[in-house]
């Protein structure tokens, strides 16, 4: 099976363990693993930015890079989204790009969907140890339902504890320019989550995208909370290396 | 009413700063959410009740409308008139201020009780009415509290003093009222009924909306909570009833599929305290009624919507579900919005109804997080319509030079592998330097919008792409 991973543009530059941990996690289940090396960005600041036909050009490239694979595994529900979802959407009035992008789409899976949905994991190699809660992303969620897969692969993990948070499924107020542009309000539903969290007790929030990760740890640590570890749930799983 | 919806961002960061707002906000912020959610648990458990295929079923009722609206139209207006209303066109809201003005003259009315009615805010109507020596009274609580308090603009389109609190209320009520200051809700409510009794037996005409109306009986169907909109359609001679042209709905029999939706998604309720279904004028031998009985069906920017890529907005039933669940509603409140109708729906009819350069911010001001559409009754996909009018601002080249530019020089970047390259690499080694060796950051210099608030966790200063070039070239050569 061959699979292409999508590192992401944020992983590349932010956190890149987390595209080690996506690697290692997919070899470990027996997956023939490669990283093309000329994936830039999906075009989803573009696409959500308004400029539709700079989404579709960086589209278009994206599918060239990754077609000839298997499987796609993208370590992000917001960038998975977007091919899944948005890629078909793009080419609505271009037959053979949509069969395109709807041949991507139909073999594009979050990190965790794949494992639990498509191979059927259910050992990791992390050995974490202590109380976890889970942010569900609003893209992972409510475009690729990945809600039951994150924790079935934190219920095999002997050392984890699960503490739901209240409202786990509310937006973090990333939604990328949506941070910047009204900085303000996004302070204020992030700190809604911030609490939330808290009220956990959780040694760590576990997510499964960088931008509500880079928000969420972002503002914990102005609020002065350094104990709370903000972990995408692949470097849980894969644990160190 | 003029909007304001240009100024969404100093509003935003007054209503940010308003602490009794903010403690009213998170007072009342689950309460829509966890109803909500109760009914449609209750109703998912009954047997063979399935909550979305009702959502399904409910988008394909306001679609089938939507596809042959002018049909529909001509339906409700001949079945209408066939029960003695009389049925009137407004283009917009000036029109409709003109017509409802003509028909007080007609009858010679000089007080007119209204309950609620969204697009008699579009219209100015009671400005309009006033200006005309009528004298209007709104007579649903919440309007009633807003009209009182110098006519307050509504903050929310079910529950208009969403942003109130009782206590608040309650100095209102002894200051207007002249009575000692209470805050048993109950009391005040009765307090507030005995005021409008008077008004109620003494009006000459009565001004309602509809939550639909029904094309196969020429009928208005009330949705209420407080009796008072039988008090208004009932007790007048006259009755004028102001609403969209695209609350049509076909059949009696469809009205009812979306009256399990309506309440459900906007209170949590099964059923509202009220559903009337108002036909014709009043009849021989009926014990009331009004004897005269005017719609007044209004397009105000509806009708371009038909056919365009915005057609699905026209499905909304007004429930309130989408700002109910919206962050930025929860967090904001509804002025803020600055015009009717405010949360992530009235984010795409305010650009669409009062003009796409007059609201940039409402679009933009969204996470896309998608919690309203998968609330939306009739599966409005509001995301995608908030996207669609970002493009709409990029093509019409609204949005300002510093962004476009950002976006041309990342666009043209990131299509170049070996650039990209280049430029992550840069990027990821000045964080880096510039975190020192600290975690994170707390200053940065392109988006001081990020960084106000929060910190940004620094990167470890190469990206992954170097460090798997390096991982594969040193297991080639080992």
């Amino acid at each position: 099976m061959r699979v292409g991973l999508y590192v992401t543009c944020l992983v590349d530059l932010m956190r890149p363990r987390i595209g080690f941990a996506a690697l290692r996690l997919l070899e470990a289940a027996g997956c023939e693993v490669a990283v093309p090396s000329t994936q830039t960005c999906c075009g989803q600041p573009a696409y959500n930015s308004g400029d539709a036909a700079l989404a579709r050009e960086l589209a278009l490239k994206a599918i060239g890079e990754f077609e000839a694979f298997d499987y796609v595994v993208v370590p992000s529900g917001s960038c998975g989204g977007m091919i899944r979802t948005h890629y078909p959407e793009l080419f609505a009035d271009d037959p053979t790009n949509r069969a395109r992008a709807e041949a991507l789409a139909a073999r594009t899976y979050e990190l965790t969907d794949f494992l639990v949905g498509v191979l059927g994991v259910e050992r990791v190699p992390g050995d974490f140890r202590g109380t976890v809660t889970y942010h569900d992303s609003c893209s992972g969620l409510r475009e690729l339902g990945v809600k039951a897969q994150p924790r079935a692969l934190l219920a095999t993990m002997a050392g984890v504890e699960l503490k739901e948070m209240a409202a786990s499924e509310e937006c973090c107020g990333f939604g990328g320019t949506f941070s910047v542009k009204y900085g303000d309000i996004s302070t204020r539903i992030v700190d809604r989550k911030c609490d939330d969290i808290g009220a956990t007790g959780a040694d760590a929030v576990v997510l499964g995208d960088l931008g509500c990760m880079l928000n969420i740890e972002g503002r914990l640590r102005r609020r002065g909370d350094e104990r709370t570890r903000v972990l995408h749930v692949a470097e849980l799983l894969a644990g160190d290396d | 009413m003029q909007s304001q919806a240009m100024f969404f961002k100093a509003r935003a960061a007054d209503k940010l700063a308003d602490r009794r707002l903010q403690a009213n906000l998170a007072k009342a912020r689950t309460k829509f959410v966890d109803g909500r959610a109760r009914a449609v648990a209750e109703y998912d458990a009954e047997v063979g009740a399935d909550f979305e295929a009702l959502r399904t079923a409910g988008s394909r009722i306001r679609e089938r409308v939507l596809e042959n609206l002018d049909v529909w139209l001509e339906t409700f207006e001949e079945r209408a008139r066939s029960r003695g209303a009389e049925v009137l066109y407004a283009r917009d809201g000036a029109e409709i201020g003109r017509l409802v003005v003509d028909i007080a003259r007609r009858h010679g009315v000089a007080k007119a009780v209204k309950s609620k009615s969204m697009l008699s805010e579009e219209a100015g109507l009671n400005e309009a009415l006033a200006t005309a020596g009528v004298v209007p009274v709104e007579t649903d609580l919440g309007e009633y509290i807003l009209q009182i308090n110098d006519n307050e603009a509504p903050s929310h389109i079910i529950a208009p003093v969403f942003h109130k609190s009782k206590e608040e209320v309650a100095e209102l009520f002894a200051r207007t009222h002249g009575t000692p200051r209470k805050t048993d809700i109950g009391e005040m409510t009765r307090e507030a009924r005995e005021t409008l009794r008077e008004h109620f037996l003494s009006a000459d005409m009565g001004i309602s909306g509809a939550n639909f109306l029904i094309a196969e009986t020429g009928s208005a169907a009330l949705v209420t909570n407080e009796g008072n909109g039988r008090m208004v359609t009932t007790l007048p001679k006259v009755h004028v009833v102001v609403t969209g042209i695209e609350k049509l709905v076909p059949t009696l029999e469809e009205f009812s599929t979306l009256m399990r939706l309506l309440p459900r998604s906007a209170t949590g309720q099964h059923i509202s305290n009220y559903v009337s279904v108002l036909t014709g004028v009043r009849g021989e031998g009926d014990a009331d009624g009004p004897e005269h009985l005017y719609f007044i069906l209004v397009d105000n920017g509806r009708a371009d919507l038909v056919g365009s890529d915005f057609q699905p907005m026209l499905r909304c039933i007004r429930c309130g579900a989408c700002m109910n669940h919206c962050p930025v509603y929860q967090s904001i409140g509804g002025h803020a919005y600055g015009w009717v109708y405010p949360g992530p729906m009235g984010s795409v009819l305010t650009p669409l109804f009062t003009g796409i350069e007059n609201a940039l911010d409402l679009p933009q001001a969204s996470t896309l997080c998608n919690q309203c559409g998968v609330v939306c009754p009739v599966k409005i996909p509001l995301p995608d319509l908030l996207r669609k009018l970002r493009e709409k601002q990029v093509e019409r080249k609204l949005r300002p030079w510093r962004e476009r530019l950002g976006l041309r020089l990342w666009g043209w970047i990131a299509a170049r592998p070996a650039a990209y390259r280049l430029a992550a690499r840069i990027a990821a080694r000045w964080l880096r330097r510039r975190a020192g060796g600290a975690e994170r950051l707390s200053t940065l210099p392109f988006v001081p919008g990020w960084t106000a608030e929060r910190d940004l966790p620094a990167p470890p200063g190469r990206t992954f792409h170097d460090l798997y070039a390096g991982r594969a070239r040193s297991r080639s050569g080992e």
